[in-house]
């Protein structure tokens, strides 16, 4: 089985962030990229799929140069061979395009990533891909297991859970607790030095949507502490002040 | 010219946040000159889609086809993008929802449409259709120029106010063609909490963290949220450590909410906790830790144990209702 695991290159969750040259840009000051998380556990997943049925497992980011750490952490992590479409990810119908484009070529069995990237929060790659794959999509997918080319899928909705069952080929968006995130050890370490990583071109395919600025909220104001045994007063502010009772 | 707007419903009646999608979309309708038309798929009532228009929708569409009473994905966008060019529109609306999100990604391919997601405000005729939408989970903001002729926005929850004061919409039905392959995904049963009041959708919540010690406590919890009205939620490593269920956990992995109230107990106020609740109205923090960092994000605190001060909390708002 082929499976192939689309990662983004995010800020680390506890990043500060902020912006510069006039709020047209992510200021990187400081900033420390991962794996995307939800992406970290659809690769944990794969790794497991990929040990249980001797296939092989192919981590691609759509990234400039800079996001090249981040996929041979992926190698380390696991994955045999790494791509990178050599491209700025402006848009999520542009990635969508990218990632199909190679999956096709590549004919992957499984697509996996994160539900949505920490940054954008689009939440919305893997419905594209599949979409111009002409493959159903799941997301978000709390559990996989796959029995020959059969899937049963457990997927978080609003308030509980649905349980489903596909086919291969699929595309899958995936969050925990799918698996544990894995954590590369030496040896995987050592052994993604040598593993492949392609950088290979962008199909062209115009994006949809430009982004054209940035901005933070406004700073929140200090807080109004209560008593703690005075709890009526607690509950006059929430009655009468802020007016949420 | 037509907006088309993607409702969901739930036991029976449509849910608040497409209610707030169709608000929206009656907001942009009245801005573009464009008239508000919804879908509703599978089963309800029509009585209850008359309803949309409160909400500002003039017309909904309802496929009754029993095959969409599940949220099959790929159906469902199927039905909804041969809505929109039945009705001739040129802008589909949606909730920011686990179903929606997927229905709207299939349907920018579908209908080469740009898409903007999280969205927080109305577009603006700026250097071209500007709209502006909540990035780093909550963290900031950007200005998105979709430079497509149809366009897809799924809107944020609690983003929008929601209108309420419209006359009944006209249903009618429509028929539309499913092929196998649009059942490719077959949901063999759901699993659902039916009693609860929903978390993403909640006026208030309250939730609980490592500080409550374990599972045995949380009818304190649960006692200060009935006495609220509000749903429950809790920090990551509570519903890691199985004391409550995964899909109530908040924050940058889990359900990000955005109530008019967040209660915070025996929380510390992680980043990625805080990613959750930022959006939220007004925030009340109880921890015994004055140096807590979820205080500097709250608007109101207690600092105490709360052990002691859940069941005073809870006494205390009975006695005013
Ligand atoms: C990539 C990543 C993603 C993450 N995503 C999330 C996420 O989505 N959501 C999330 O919640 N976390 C997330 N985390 C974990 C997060 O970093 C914190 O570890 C977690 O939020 C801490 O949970 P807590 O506040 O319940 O526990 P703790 O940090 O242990 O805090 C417990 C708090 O309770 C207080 N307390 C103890 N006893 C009492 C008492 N008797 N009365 C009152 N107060 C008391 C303490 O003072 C303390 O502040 C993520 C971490 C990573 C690395």
């Amino acid at each position: 089985m082929k499976i192939l695991v689309c990662i983004t290159h995010v800020p680390d969750t506890t990043s500060k962030i902020q912006f510069t040259d006039d709020n047209t840009k992510f200021d990187k000051t400081g900033v420390q990229f991962i794996i995307g998380p939800y992406d970290d556990y659809a690769l944990a997943r794969a790794v497991e799929l990929r040990d249980q049925s001797s296939g092989s497992l192919t981590v691609l980011n759509v990234g400039e140069a800079e996001t090249e750490p981040t996929l041979r952490k992926a190698l380390a992590i696991g994955a045999d061979e790494a791509i990178r479409v050599n491209s700025f990810p402006s848009d999520s119908l542009f990635v969508a395009s990218q990632i199909a484009h190679y999956a096709k070529e590549g004919g992957y069995d499984l697509i996996l990533m994160g539900r949505e990237s920490i940054d954008f929060n689009g939440g919305m790659v893997h419905g594209m891909v599949a979409e111009m794959l002409g493959m159903p999509s799941v997301s978000p997918v709390m559990k996989l297991d796959l029995e020959g080319d059969v899937a049963s899928i457990a997927r978080e909705i609003e308030g509980g859970k649905e349980y489903l069952e596909v086919k291969l080929p699929f595309v899958a968006g995936c969050q925990e607790p799918i698996a544990e995130w894995k954590i590369p050890n030496m040896r995987g370490i050592m052994s993604a030095r040598s593993k492949p990583l392609n950088v290979v071109d962008p199909v062209s395919d115009e994006a949809a949507t430009k982004t054209v600025g940035y901005e933070l909220p406004p700073a929140k104001g200090s807080v109004k502490l209560i008593d703690k045994d005075n709890v009526e007063e607690l509950v006059n502010l929430l009655q009468n002040d802020a007016k949420v009772l | 010219m037509s907006i088309l707007v993607y409702i969901e419903h739930t036991e029976g009646a449509i849910k608040k946040t497409s209610l707030e999608a169709v608000s929206y979309a009656s907001a942009l309708g009245e801005k573009e000159g464009k008239e508000v038309v919804a879908v509703a798929l599978g089963k309800i009532e029509d009585s209850a889609l008359a309803k949309a228009g409160s909400a500002g929708a003039k017309k909904v569409l309802h496929v009754a086809d029993e095959k969409l009473n599940d949220g099959v994905i790929q159906a469902h966008a199927s039905a909804v993008g041969q809505a929109f060019e039945q009705s001739g529109a040129d802008t589909l609306v949606l909730a920011k929802s686990s179903l929606g999100d997927a229905v709207a990604a299939r349907l920018s391919v579908k209908l080469k449409a740009g898409l903007a997601s999280n969205v927080v405000a109305l577009p603006e005729e700026d250097g071209g259709y500007k709209v502006r939408r909540s990035i780093y989970t909550g963290k900031a903001f950007t200005d998105t120029v979709i430079t497509t002729d149809n366009k897809i926005l799924a809107v944020k929850k609690n983003a929008v106010a929601l209108k309420s004061d419209g006359a009944d919409a006209a249903v009618e039905t429509l028929e539309v063609a499913l092929a196998e392959g649009d059942f490719a995904a077959k949901i063999t049963s759901t699993d659902k909490a039916t009693d609860e009041i929903s978390l993403p959708e909640a006026d208030i919540v309250v939730s609980g963290g490592r500080g409550l010690k374990g599972p045995e406590n949380w009818n304190l919890i649960e006692d200060l949220a009935k006495a609220m009205g509000a749903a429950t939620g809790c920090s990551k490593p509570v519903s890691d450590s199985g004391w409550r269920p995964h899909h109530e956990h908040v924050g940058q992995t889990g359900v990000k909410v955005a109530p008019s109230l967040y209660v915070a107990v025996g929380i510390s106020g992680a980043i990625q906790h805080l990613a959750g609740v930022n959006a939220s109205k007004y925030i009340l923090v109880i921890n015994k830790d004055p140096e807590a960092p979820f205080f500097k994000a709250a608007d109101y605190g207690i600092v105490g144990d709360a052990f002691e001060i859940l069941p005073k909390l809870t006494e205390a708002l009975k006695a005013i209702k």
